[in-house]
């Protein structure tokens, strides 16, 4: 539960273009690190390297290494599959199977990892309803279909998900961007909460966001368009907003481009 | 029957509405004050030096073009009606001319001698034969054809799966009689073997009991795998387009969570395409229950009504039609369009049935995501 991740050296390509090059940096456990930077950086796919849904586009391919504490990620053995199964992931827009009631949503996952007792299901369902504060909300009707529910809803529907199966690290693409700011506040207090289990990653474009849940932020940036993007720096978040060492991300940061 | 497949494409964009140009050159309606014609700048909004009329006043014009269009499109539906209507009527008079006469239970009656003196024919055999072959087709090739599909879609590299589709619906094309001759020169001599090996090894189901062994195997067995091969490419294309519709969102969720190849198929792919699979089938069986010419190539009919579909004999009704029609007398061709639509009726169940299934989880269809 909650492990640290330690990233060396990690190029990834699509195809022959190179779309990150060289990004390494730490991620600590029970922490939450944003990664900002503009649009077309690389945030997404560095994001997916992380869990190996990176390769699961036609042609793509990373190369460096991911460390979970101490095992490789890319490492010749190691099963893609239970890669994903140990890092969760959550989406930009909410995803949930729109042919699954609101049960079968947040019980997809705990199935594909074999639990099938009733009880052991209605258990675990409810906690992790609970945990994404959606419980209150939905508990009347689990088996009227997830996408009948608000998009906020549906996003922490789809965190839900992700928690159920327990997952060392939990992965954000812009989790918010499509949602109102009520429901972009629940879903920070929800990651505020998260972090005392869960090693969290989020991609953001909202400064006061990453500002408000993050404990590190790590900056991202390209060269010029066309050009791969890189990790610039990643420190305290306090430090990145009011003193970062890079004058990019001061720039940044205070609105001067991107 | 209505056998077009649903639209279940939730990226599919809406048309855009017909796009009226506020300046075209026709006089505007009654009640509108006139507007100066303004040249044509293609596509691109010309500048307006007035200022747009007031939401209220435009909402109430009806544009020409819409006029127009809404009474060609209201005209045509009733033209269509209207001769669906007259095609019914026409044909349920000639049958019912025919039932007066007929001195046999139509529902009950095995024979089919509506010229002999008195007149006695009934549609037992030929329905049951219908259902029966139409059936066999099904349950052999819907799960082929769904296996199919997925392969294509989402196992095969591109440049497998392009050929295949290609193919398949090169096959698709192939006319039916076609079939039926490939049927009765090569279906029929090498289903020996394996109505043999049914008979020797599941003889106990009685279904698959064949009483005289050796004959040559014209049967409705025989039929229903030829339709099932008939059917084949068009439920497999159109459960392939409905597989490659399946959201990649979807699919990103199901492997984020963990899932293989099989699981996201299973949690993403097929739960989408379920409704699109029904409706493919549909296509495929009222092909099948209407199938004449490769029906009657491999089938000897006779009229038997059995459940040992490796026995031969049997019939069905639209390969009756055609056994018949050439020398029918009056009655006898009244008979036949008796017959004709008891067919009809047999399809409208089955499709009804079917949308009944569709309807039932339409809220999980997917559509709405
Ligand atoms: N599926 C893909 N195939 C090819 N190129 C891609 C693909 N996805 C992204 N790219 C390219 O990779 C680069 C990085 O894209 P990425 O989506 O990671 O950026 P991002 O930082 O997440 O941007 P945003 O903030 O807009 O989400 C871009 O140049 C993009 O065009
Ligand atoms: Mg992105």
């Amino acid at each position: 539960m909650a492990k640290r991740i330690d990233v060396s050296g990690l190029t990834a390509y699509y195809g022959k273009t190179k779309a990150i090059e060289d990004i390494s940096m730490t991620v600590e456990p029970r922490s939450v690190t944003a990664f900002i930077g503009p649009s077309g950086c690389g945030k997404s796919t560095f994001l997916r390297t992380l869990n190996r849904m990176h390769e699961v586009i036609p042609h793509a391919t990373v190369s460096g290494t991911v460390l979970l504490d101490d095992e490789n990620l890319y490492g010749p053995d190691v099963d893609p599959v239970a890669v994903r199964r140990t890092i969760g992931m959550v989406f930009q827009r909410p995803n949930p199977f729109p042919t699954m009631s609101i049960y079968d949503n947040v019980a997809a996952g705990l199935k594909l990892n074999g639990i099938r007792r009733r009880g052991e299901l209605d258990a675990l369902v409810e906690k992790s309803l609970r945990s994404a504060n959606l419980w209150n909300e939905v508990k009347d009707r689990l088996n009227k279909p997830g996408a009948g529910l608000s998009g906020g809803q549906q996003q922490r529907l789809c965190i839900a998900r992700a928690i159920a199966v327990e997952p060392e690290v939990l992965l954000m693409d812009e989790p918010c961007s499509a949602l109102d700011p009520i429901s972009t506040l629940a879903i920070e207090d929800l990651i505020s909460e998260l972090k005392e289990r869960f090693t969290i990653v989020i991609v953001t474009h909202n400064m006061q966001q990453a500002a408000r849940v993050s404990d590190r932020t790590a900056f991202f940036n390209l060269a010029a368009v066309g050009q791969p993007g890189r990790l610039i720096e990643i420190d305290a978040t306090e430090r990145i907003f009011s003193n970062p060492t890079v004058q990019a991300t001061e720039d940044y940061i205070s609105g001067r481009f991107g | 029957m209505d056998t077009s497949p649903p639209r279940i494409s939730p990226r599919a964009e809406p048309a855009p509405p017909p796009s009226g140009r506020p300046d075209r050159p026709q006089g505007p309606p009654l009640g509108q004050e006139p507007r100066d014609n303004q040249p044509d700048t293609g596509g691109t909004p010309p500048p307006t030096d007035r200022p747009a009329p007031p939401p209220t006043e435009s909402r109430g014009r009806v544009r020409i073009g819409d006029r127009v269009f809404s009474g060609a499109a209201r005209g045509s539906g009733i033209v269509l009606l209207a001769v669906m209507a007259a095609i019914a009527g026409f044909l349920t008079l000639r049958a019912v001319d025919a039932l007066g006469k007929n001195e046999g239970n139509f529902l009950t009656t095995f024979e089919w001698t509506p010229n002999a003196e008195p007149p006695v024919f009934g549609v037992a055999v030929i329905a049951f034969g219908t259902v029966v072959s139409a059936l066999i087709a099904m349950i052999i090739a819907v799960p082929i054809a769904v296996g199919v599909a997925l392969f294509v879609s989402h196992y095969a590299p591109r440049r497998i799966a392009q050929p295949v589709a290609y193919l398949i619906d090169l096959l698709a094309a192939v006319p039916s009689i076609v079939y039926g001759l490939w049927g009765a020169l090569f279906l029929v001599p090498h289903m020996i073997g394996l109505t043999t090996w049914l008979d020797a090894y599941l003889g106990w189901t009685h279904v698959f009991d064949q009483t005289s062994t050796g004959v040559t195997p014209r049967n409705l067995f025989t039929a229903g795998v030829l339709l099932a091969v008939m059917i084949l490419p068009i439920v497999t294309n159109v459960s392939r387009e409905v597989f490659l519709q399946v959201p990649r969102m979807h699919e990103e969720a199901a492997l984020a969570l963990g899932a293989t190849r099989w699981e996201v198929i299973r949690t993403a792919v097929l739960p989408f395409g379920r409704s699109g699979v029904i409706s493919a089938s549909m296509l495929g069986l009222g092909r099948a229950l209407g199938e004449t010419m490769a029906v009657a190539t491999v089938l000897s009919s006779s009229p038997v009504l059995s459940l040992k579909i490796l026995d031969p004999g049997g019939g069905t009704i639209a390969q009756n039609i055609a056994a018949n029609f050439g020398e029918a007398q009056p009655i006898g061709r009244d008979a036949l369009v008796a017959s004709g639509l008891v067919l009809f009726l047999i399809t409208l169940l089955v499709n009804g049935a079917a949308r009944l299934i569709i309807a039932r989880r339409k809220e999980y269809s997917g559509a709405n995501a």
